[in-house]
């Protein structure tokens, strides 16, 4: 390859690009495109989104969700044979016998942990089950902020309008209810635990717009709203004394003779021994499945977001839904190549960056729900060639972060958006001088398993909560609802795993659902030497693969 | 890590590592620049000075040495802040080595995130508990300045009490939150919402296609 001139940050061609964003910012500081009809959307969605691509999905041959669409991705997990042999197990040795058994240390767990505590679980009978550090999840990453209706023009109904129609008027309307009812009190508890919400000196919060939202609901802390939130959790799930078994993973849940569900066995990643951990009630708040990098996206999410939680589920028994609907966040970093698929945070947009093509021109507003707002750039880039090729072969679109130190003030972006500034500074870009580039990138799972208001699932003695769930954000998640998610899921799983602890009566513990699995698996014909859940992406290569030897 | 590799020069530090065939369970987390879980202390070639970064953060370099990080060794100490004020010397109280700080600043040439640690300690033992909040925000929790404090202090957790207490004490709650919070609880939209349940979809559509954007 030719050697490209680097001038601060940028290579020559993508420079003359920058040059005509330049050019029409003035005017377009003055006019911004216009919203979609509902009809447009619609077009646009079949002819661009990923989730309309037939053949990157199909039937799924076993359990409770037979015959439903879901990408390859997935179906592959579900038709995949167990990680452990039920014989290799000795459930007659219990490691830990607790009440509420909590299986995934993100924002969802923790604050299950929580409310489990505060409903009168003492502490030493709560066990948090984390495959990686607590804390370390997709939670700590969301940047952009949460969704409350507390401002007096502002109001529950509205938000729940907002909610259903992200959704496309595809979500569970009682769990949609709950979220928006719930959502205040969940911000003042966050309040009163310490979080630093963005706030006027009159105790005001700071709020703006997100994608599809009628009114600005948007609250913050700087762009480390996840890390403010979970760090206050974390902080005080440990002053509690709830026990916590790092890099460990849940690979299997256990059953009883009364089919319902009795903790799990584990899995430490570390030593690669087992463990069974005995529970009268479990909650699963294992988040998404961004690692499984659907149709080959890169994706924003942490490294344990590999479907774990949903493969355990659907093996005893659960229900799934929408998991054949992915979402794309429309601004994923295509530039440089060492951050490409890491998140720009939809408050660029929601400060006033407008994504301009190649030429300099808008074409789509700024704020479209995020799997319209998604399809117009693949549409920018791939159907009227209008984006900007990056030296790796992708595509991008340009997102005119000057425009928000212009409108808003010079210095907003280092005090509104210092992750963001940092982000780009380290590989030479300044974005407040120069727009940056992006494409779109695996960013949640709006399905997931089946809850009831309670947050129980189909199961008896099994909960659930946060990204791992489906229903409350039907086909598609607005920003700022699933930090919310997860604090009012979150908090409802902890109190109902709490109440049902007090009367649950654990039988004997069995694995026998999972021999039942393997065996529809053999029947429906499924040959394969997949195994599942994965627990980690694999990210090693090749070339080293394919040399290694099993001698340890 | 004292082995040699070759990798392409575009990779991060993190990527590199995978790429000759490693396999984290430590030292990666969220992969994005916002967990600290991948603290890696490296030297380059013909420099005697010892860096710190993110592995997720920082593309590799000609003769990189590195190391991870893959646990701080520390205690969290437990607080219960209902029963603590919102004072610099109550941060002092339960970390009393930060009057040792030797005013070094090694701490703040460490900080991956560019945070004024050094500033930061001395701003708590003048009292100034504000400024310690605002300066520390974008703490990431790395360790990488605790691990190289001679007077052994850990920052991260310092800063985790400094902003709690802020934040519980000395943040104004919003009003109209509490308020929204109360109209709930009193049942104010319980008729509204109830009425949304019983309709159908297209009303709902109707509904939503009609509610105005604010400005
Ligand atoms: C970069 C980014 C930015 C975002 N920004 C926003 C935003 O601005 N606003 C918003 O509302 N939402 C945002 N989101 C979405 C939101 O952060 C997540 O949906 C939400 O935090 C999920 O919480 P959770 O607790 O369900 O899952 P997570 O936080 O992902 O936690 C799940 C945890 O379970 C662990 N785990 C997984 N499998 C196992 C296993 N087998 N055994 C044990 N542990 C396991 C995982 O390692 C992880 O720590 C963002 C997401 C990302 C990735
Ligand atoms: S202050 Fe210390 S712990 Fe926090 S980010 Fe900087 S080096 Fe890491
Ligand atoms: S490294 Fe420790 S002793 Fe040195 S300035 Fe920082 S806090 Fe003080
Ligand atoms: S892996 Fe989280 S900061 Fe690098």
């Amino acid at each position: 390859m030719k050697k490209m001139e680097i001038i601060e940050g940028y290579l020559g061609y993508m420079r003359e690009s920058i040059e005509a964003v330049e050019k029409t910012r003035e005017k377009r500081l003055k006019e911004t495109f216009p919203l979609m009809s509902l009809e447009e959307r619609e077009e646009i969605l079949k002819k661009f989104h990923p989730d309309y691509k037939e053949e990157a999905k199909r039937p799924v041959k076993v359990g409770p969700n037979k015959g439903d669409l879901m990408p390859h991705e997935v179906a592959d997990l579900l038709e995949a044979y167990p990680l452990v042999k039920p014989k290799e197990v000795d459930l007659s040795k219990v490691d830990f016998d607790v009440d509420v058994f909590i299986i995934g240390g993100g924002g969802a767990g923790m604050t299950a942990a929580l409310w489990a505590n505060y409903t009168g679980v003492d502490a030493e009978n709560i066990l948090i089950v984390q495959k990686l550090r607590l804390g370390d999840s997709n939670s700590i990453m969301s940047q952009g902020g949460i969704q409350t209706a507390d401002k007096p023009n502002d109001s529950p109904v509205l938000h729940y309008l907002d909610v259903m129609g992200g959704g496309h008027f595809t979500n569970d309307q009682k769990l949609a209810r709950r979220l928006v009812l719930d959502a205040p009190m969940l911000m003042k508890w966050h309040e009163d635990l310490g979080v630093i919400y963005d706030k006027e000196s009159d105790g005001t919060m700071v709020t703006i717009h997100g994608g599809g939202t009628c009114r600005k609901r948007m609250h913050s802390a700087r762009d480390y709203t996840g890390l403010e939130i979970v760090r206050n959790l974390k902080d005080e799930v440990l002053n509690k004394n709830i026990p916590i078994l790092e890099f460990t993973s849940a690979v299997e849940l256990l059953t009883d003779e009364h089919k319902q569900v009795a903790g799990a066995v584990l899995y430490n990643m570390e030593t690669q021994e087992y463990y069974v951990a005995k529970a009268k009630s479990t909650v699963l708040t294992t988040g998404g499945f961004g690692r499984l990098h659907i149709q080959g996206f890169q994706t924003t999410n942490h490294y344990g977001a590999t479907a774990d939680g949903i493969v355990m589920a659907y093996r005893v028994g659960a229900k799934l839904r929408d998991l054949d609907s992915v979402q794309y966040h429309p601004t994923g970093a295509a530039y440089p190549e060492q951050i490409v698929g890491l998140l720009v945070t939809e408050k660029v947009r929601g400060l006033g960056a407008q994504p301009v093509n190649k030429n300099g021109e808008q074409f789509v507003y700024p704020r479209e729900p995020r799997d319209v707002e998604a399809s117009a750039i693949i549409r920018e880039c791939y159907e009227r060639n209008n984006g900007i090729e990056t030296p790796t072969g992708m595509r991008g679109v340009w997102l005119d972060s000057p425009m928000i130190e212009i409108l808003q003030g010079e210095g907003t972006i280092a005090e509104k958006l210092p992750a963001m500034l940092r982000q780009y500074k380290r590989f030479d870009i300044d974005m407040t001088q120069d727009p940056i580039l992006v494409f779109p990138t695996l960013h949640f799972q709006n399905g997931g398993v089946v809850i009831k208001e309670n947050a129980e699932t189909h199961v008896k003695g099994l909960f659930a909560a946060g990204e791992i769930t489906g229903g409350t954000h039907g086909k598609n998640r607005l920003m700022g609802n699933s930090i919310l998610d997860y604090s009012v899921f979150g908090r409802i799983a902890g109190i109902s795993a709490a109440k049902y602890a007090k009367k649950a009566k654990i039988g004997k513990l069995t694995l026998d659902h999972v021999t039942r699995y393997e065996k529809m698996l053999k029947e429906a014909g499924v040959e394969t030497d997949r195994k599942a859940p994965i627990l980690l992406p694999e990210y090693r290569e090749e070339k080293v693969l394919s040399r290694a030897l099993d001698i340890f | 890590m004292g082995k040699a590799y070759k990798v392409p020069n575009t990779l991060t530090i993190m990527k590199a590592i995978e790429y000759v065939g490693y396999r984290f369970i430590r030292s990666c987390g969220c992969r994005g620049g916002f967990c600290g879980a991948c603290t890696t202390f490296y030297r380059v070639k013909n420099d005697y000075k010892l860096q710190v970064d993110l592995a997720c953060q920082k593309r590799v370099e000609d003769g990189m040495y590195i190391v991870q990080l893959p646990f701080i060794p520390a205690e969290k100490p437990k607080w219960d802040l209902d029963k603590m004020k919102s004072t610099t010397d109550e941060v002092i109280r339960v970390f009393p080595e930060i009057t040792r700080c030797l005013s070094c600043n090694v701490c703040t040439q460490a900080c991956p995130q560019d945070i004024e640690v050094m500033r930061t300690i001395q701003a708590l033992r003048r009292g100034d508990l504000e400024d310690a909040v605002n300066l520390t925000f974008d703490c990431i929790s790395c360790g990488a300045c605790s691990i190289r404090c001679p007077a052994e202090i850990t920052h991260y957790q310092v800063f985790q009490l400094a902003r709690r207490l802020f934040g519980k004490y000395e943040t104004i709650p919003a009003k109209h939150l509490m308020e929204r919070v109360k109209e709930i609880e009193e049942g104010k939209f319980d008729d509204e919402v109830s009425k949304l349940m019983d309709m159908n979809l297209e009303e709902i559509k109707e509904l939503y296609k009609k509610r105005e954007i604010e400005k």
